[in-house]
């Protein structure tokens, strides 16, 4: 392969899509149209995925304690629990802190009438762990083990929340893999189709570059500069709209919902494009690339 | 220069083209196939670029036996052949100057080559003046010079037309005809499938007659078979 060569395959596969500007542009708004809905979707998924983790974060186990369990045994207790692979963190809350807490948020607005508290707590012998977990699937799971434990009156579980969380989650998963399957074989089958009506009109100049004595990879070069050329545009285009686009719906809807804004949380651009991007772009230049040698091929048997 | 040993070729479709064919082609040669069509002739010149396999017998050409090349080889022995055919196969999107350059790009020649070698073949077929051009701006006699310049380009030791008069008028033909003898000339083998009886009378070449498939004459300074 002659350094020559090479530049006279960018240079034909640059002009080929000039030559042929109607194909070019099909294949090229098709190459749009589905990496427009894949970036749409994958934008959407990689959110939801977010606030799931996001709530995930929030998502706790409170243990209580019998009354009379010693502060060694609470220690053990918490111990125990920590060990165990699936709990991210064991947080201990003291009958002070409880109160705090409780009392600050009760008689907000009437902090006087909690003096009359002084020196006595309602929540004496109402310590308790806060377990986190690193992933809700387990949850239900460490509830029942902990509950068990020696020492546990109660363990305070979300279970609604966590299943439809869970069940959520999985739902989110598949359905994401699933149409983008999908997206992914209908654009390929759309640039094979749109490139093999551009390689039709190309086929007398294969077989003559064949019958002068091109070898295989010279006359497909061109072909692949031109499905990556192609494959790139399509990729760069959709990007570029969904850049701006993303910005104007997430302010869109923190503006116009105020009230969802305080608890759904989005992504920043920046990690949703440092993902999408790549993805975005080796797809769209693999498909290019893919649908050029699978339609060439046909025509280099002479 | 072209051997065919016991060649038979039957399409897939189940036509016999060529029967048990021998025959042999020695370095610096011109010769005449004639036959009537669906005789086989353009059969002969399908198998020697290697567009075609046969189905039984040896091909030998430019010192390869053909069946025992590899797909990859295949592009480096045609550079040994240069091709003319009756509809002139030039990619009509590209000016007579990159039709001819093409089959210079095409085997990675040096561009200074290419700059060199373009013009001296389109002075050679008589077409300096008219490198801009389009094909479809040229008479057919011009279009088929173009395609001789673009065979000639890359120095090939086989010239094959296959019905290269065919699509002109008889002084576009002689011209043509003309070019090819000048070829021969410099030594340059060349093996041509035609109809035209004139031509292959005036001539005097050496003729093979094919019929059904079988070579039924091959005679030295010869004339059109009447028969055929």
């Amino acid at each position: 392969m002659k350094f020559n060569t090479i530049i006279y395959s960018i240079k034909q596969g640059t002009k080929n899509i000039g030559r042929n500007k109607m194909f070019s542009l099909a294949s090229i708004g098709t190459m749009v149209a589905c990496l427009f809905l894949f970036g749409v979707f994958f934008a959407v998924v990689m959110n939801i995925n977010y606030m799931m983790k996001e709530m995930e974060g929030s998502m706790c186990l409170t243990v209580l304690f019998d009354k009379g369990t010693t502060t060694e045994r609470i220690e053990e207790i918490g111990n125990e629990i920590l060990v165990r692979a699936e709990v991210r963190e064991v947080v201990y809350i003291s009958p002070e802190e409880a109160w705090e807490s409780f009392s600050s948020d009760f008689f907000k607005g009437h902090e006087e009438l909690i003096s009359g508290f002084e020196g006595d707590n309602p929540l004496q012998d109402s310590d308790s762990y806060k377990v986190y977990v690193n992933d809700v699937s387990m949850q239900n799971a460490l509830a029942e083990y902990i509950s068990k434990m020696e020492g546990v009156r109660q363990v305070n579980n979300s279970e609604s929340t966590v299943k439809s969380l869970i069940s959520m989650n999985s739902l989110v998963t598949y359905a994401s893999a699933g149409i983008i399957v999908t997206l992914f074989l209908v654009s390929l089958f759309l640039i094979i189709n749109t490139i093999t009506i551009g390689i039709s009109v190309r086929k007398e100049e294969i077989a003559i570059m064949k019958l002068i004595g091109a070898t295989d990879f010279f006359v497909r070069a061109p072909f692949f500069v031109e499905g990556i050329i192609i494959g790139f545009l399509g990729a760069v285009i959709p990007m570029g709209v969904l850049y701006v686009m993303y910005n104007k719906v997430v302010e869109f809807v923190v503006s116009s919902y105020g009230t969802i804004a305080g608890f759904i949380k989005f992504l920043p651009v920046q990690d949703v494009f440092v993902q999408l991007l790549p993805v975005a772009l080796f797809l769209g230049m693999g498909v290019g690339f893919v649908g050029s040698m699978v339609t060439v091929r046909k025509h280099l048997s002479i | 220069m072209i051997t065919f040993k016991n060649v038979t070729m039957q399409y897939p479709t189940g036509t016999v083209a060529l029967k048990d064919v021998s025959l042999n082609i020695n370095e610096g040669e011109f010769v005449f196939i004639v036959g009537s069509s669906g005789s086989g002739k353009s059969t002969i010149l399908k198998l020697i670029l290697k567009e075609l396999d046969a189905t039984s017998g040896s091909i030998f050409v430019a010192g390869k036996e053909l069946k025992k090349l590899k797909h990859k080889e295949i592009p480096f022995f045609r550079r040994n052949i240069g091709f003319v055919y009756q509809n002139f196969r030039l990619l009509k999107d590209r000016t007579v100057y990159e039709n001819v350059a093409f089959a210079q790009r095409v085997i990675e020649a040096n561009p200074k080559d290419i700059r060199r070698q373009v013009p001296s073949m389109l002075t050679l077929v008589g077409l300096a003046g008219k490198y801009k051009n389009y094909p479809k701006e040229l008479s057919g006699g011009e279009q088929q010079r173009v395609a001789l310049a673009r065979a000639l380009v890359n120095n090939p030791s086989i010239i094959v037309a296959d019905e290269p008069t065919g699509n002109l008028d008889p002084q576009n033909s002689w011209e043509i005809m003309d070019l090819l003898n000048d070829i021969n000339k410099r030594g340059t083998t060349v093996v041509v499938v035609t109809h035209n009886r004139e031509i292959v009378n005036a001539m005097k070449k050496r003729v093979i007659t094919i019929k059904k498939g079988c070579i039924v004459s091959d005679i030295e300074e010869s004339g059109y078979d009447d028969e055929v």
